[in-house]
């Protein structure tokens, strides 16, 4: 079985970090499994992890008064689910729901911000990594609302 | 002079093809398979389009959407966007169309024997895939993985979803994902670029055939650089306003390119990539 800091150093958001900066995340992490259809994330719930996916899917959604919940994104293996941890009032935004079988590093997002706190070059590693994950998620984001294969940008 | 040069038709002279099947892919997407009425038009290489004409409407490019030496008709997929696209999308089983072509560069499948490959299809873009895709799928080698990623706006707008499965269940890593999903889909929700991170090969050293809108092109270029491919391994199928097909009028220059016969396909560095910004004359 691999070791917790293995799993964490080979995740994107941490892959080339050094060992120090890794066993700071693994001091608040643990492993975790959930079966499909389980909530990870519950909209409007206090937010207070940081989810390294390993395995499986989880689809982003938003529950609609009527019928079934319109999937935004899906989050797959070696991604990042949940960011609301990070910022006040730390409540999800969105729920997450897994799609497959997930196996997932799940740190806490009290400890870390703490950690992140007490040791500002740890903080900063840690900021510049989530920058650059939230960076691509905008800019996908922004790319899809380009409407790329719709009909109104050629006709 | 032989006589058959004395029957050859000039290439302005479209061959006659008639209507021997049509299927509606979604709802502004149709295929439409020919079958020669004349003398059939030359052997084509997928990538390749010919000039279909509606008698008494007009001509457009189109791009063969069968596979390079396949028996039986040749099939054009057909998006209803203006006037000569719809009344070929309302071509019914029967009539008869006009044929020039092949015309222009292909994806070079000869050269993807022992290199790992990645499709990339947005929207319609896998029309012009799908000879190449077949010819990957049928002709495996053991010195390649190929992969395919497929992008659209809805399941719905898929094209070939059929043929997209079948083309996993042999052996082709397919991933498709839609920009906003509807109560049944199970798949992939966001942007193509999204799917193209999960490869099963290193970038360097593949090469990737891209096909779709030029911004869809443009944005995956660009991912599949960060992943290591060669800028000069990756080929796009561009198409600006193809008219005569063989180079004479100039309608479709795109800097030193003239489409019709320098493309469709064509290296997406060093030219390409600075060129698919530029807008159709």
């Amino acid at each position: 079985m691999e070791e917790l800091s293995d799993l964490i150093a080979k995740n994107s958001l941490f892959v080339g970090l050094p060992d120090s900066t890794i066993e700071l995340a693994v001091g608040c992490a643990q492993n975790v499994a959930f079966e499909p259809g389980a909530r990870i994330l519950v909209e409007g719930e206090p937010a207070d992890t940081l989810y390294l996916l390993r395995r499986g899917r989880v689809a982003l959604q938003v529950q609609r008064p009527s019928g079934k919940p319109l999937v935004i994104e899906t989050i797959g293996p070696n991604s990042v689910l949940g960011w609301s941890w990070l910022v006040p009032p730390y409540r999800w935004q969105f729920d997450g729901v897994a799609i497959d079988p997930v196996g997932a590093v799940a740190i806490d997002g009290t400890c870390l911000r703490a950690k992140a706190d007490a040791d500002p070059v740890f903080g900063y590693a840690l900021l510049q990594r989530i920058s650059g994950v939230l960076l691509s998620r905008l800019q996908s984001t922004r790319v899809r609302l380009l409407d790329l294969y719709g009909h109104s940008l050629d006709d | 002079m032989t006589e058959a040069a004395l029957t050859k038709p000039g290439p302005f002279v479209p061959s006659r093809y008639r209507v021997v099947d049509r299927k509606t892919e979604t709802f502004d997407i149709t295929t439409l398979w020919l079958e020669p009425v004349d003398q059939p038009i030359d052997a084509f290489e997928a990538g390749q389009f010919n000039m279909l004409t509606v008698f008494g409407v007009g001509e457009i490019a189109i791009s063969i959407s069968s596979a390079p030496g396949a028996p039986g008709a040749i099939e054009h997929t057909v998006r209803d966007v203006g006037t000569v696209s719809h009344a070929l999308s309302q071509s019914a089983v029967g009539d008869i169309v006009g044929v020039r072509g092949p015309f222009g560069t292909d994806w070079g499948l000869a050269s993807l024997d022992a290199v790992d490959v990645v499709v990339v299809a947005g929207g319609i873009g896998l029309a012009p895939l799908r000879g190449a895709m077949r010819y990957l799928a049928e002709n495996k080698s053991p010195e390649r993985t190929v992969a395919l990623r497929v992008g659209a706006r809805l399941p719905d707008q898929i094209v070939f979803p059929d043929e997209i499965a079948r083309w996993g269940e042999m052996g082709i890593d397919v991933a498709v994902t839609v920009d906003v999903a509807d109560a049944g889909w199970t798949g992939h929700v966001g942007v193509v670029t999204q799917i193209l991170a999960e490869l099963p090969f290193d970038g360097e050293g593949a090469v990737a055939l891209v096909c779709g809108p030029e911004i869809m092109m443009r944005f995956s270029a660009r991912s599949l650089i960060d992943l290591g491919v060669a800028p000069e391994n990756i080929r796009v199928s561009l198409e600006r306003n193809m008219q005569c097909g063989i180079a004479m009028c100039g309608h479709c220059q795109l800097g030193p390119y003239l489409l019709c016969r320098d493309g469709p396909v064509v290296p997406y560095a060093p030219l390409a990539a600075e060129l698919i910004t530029e807008s159709e004359r």
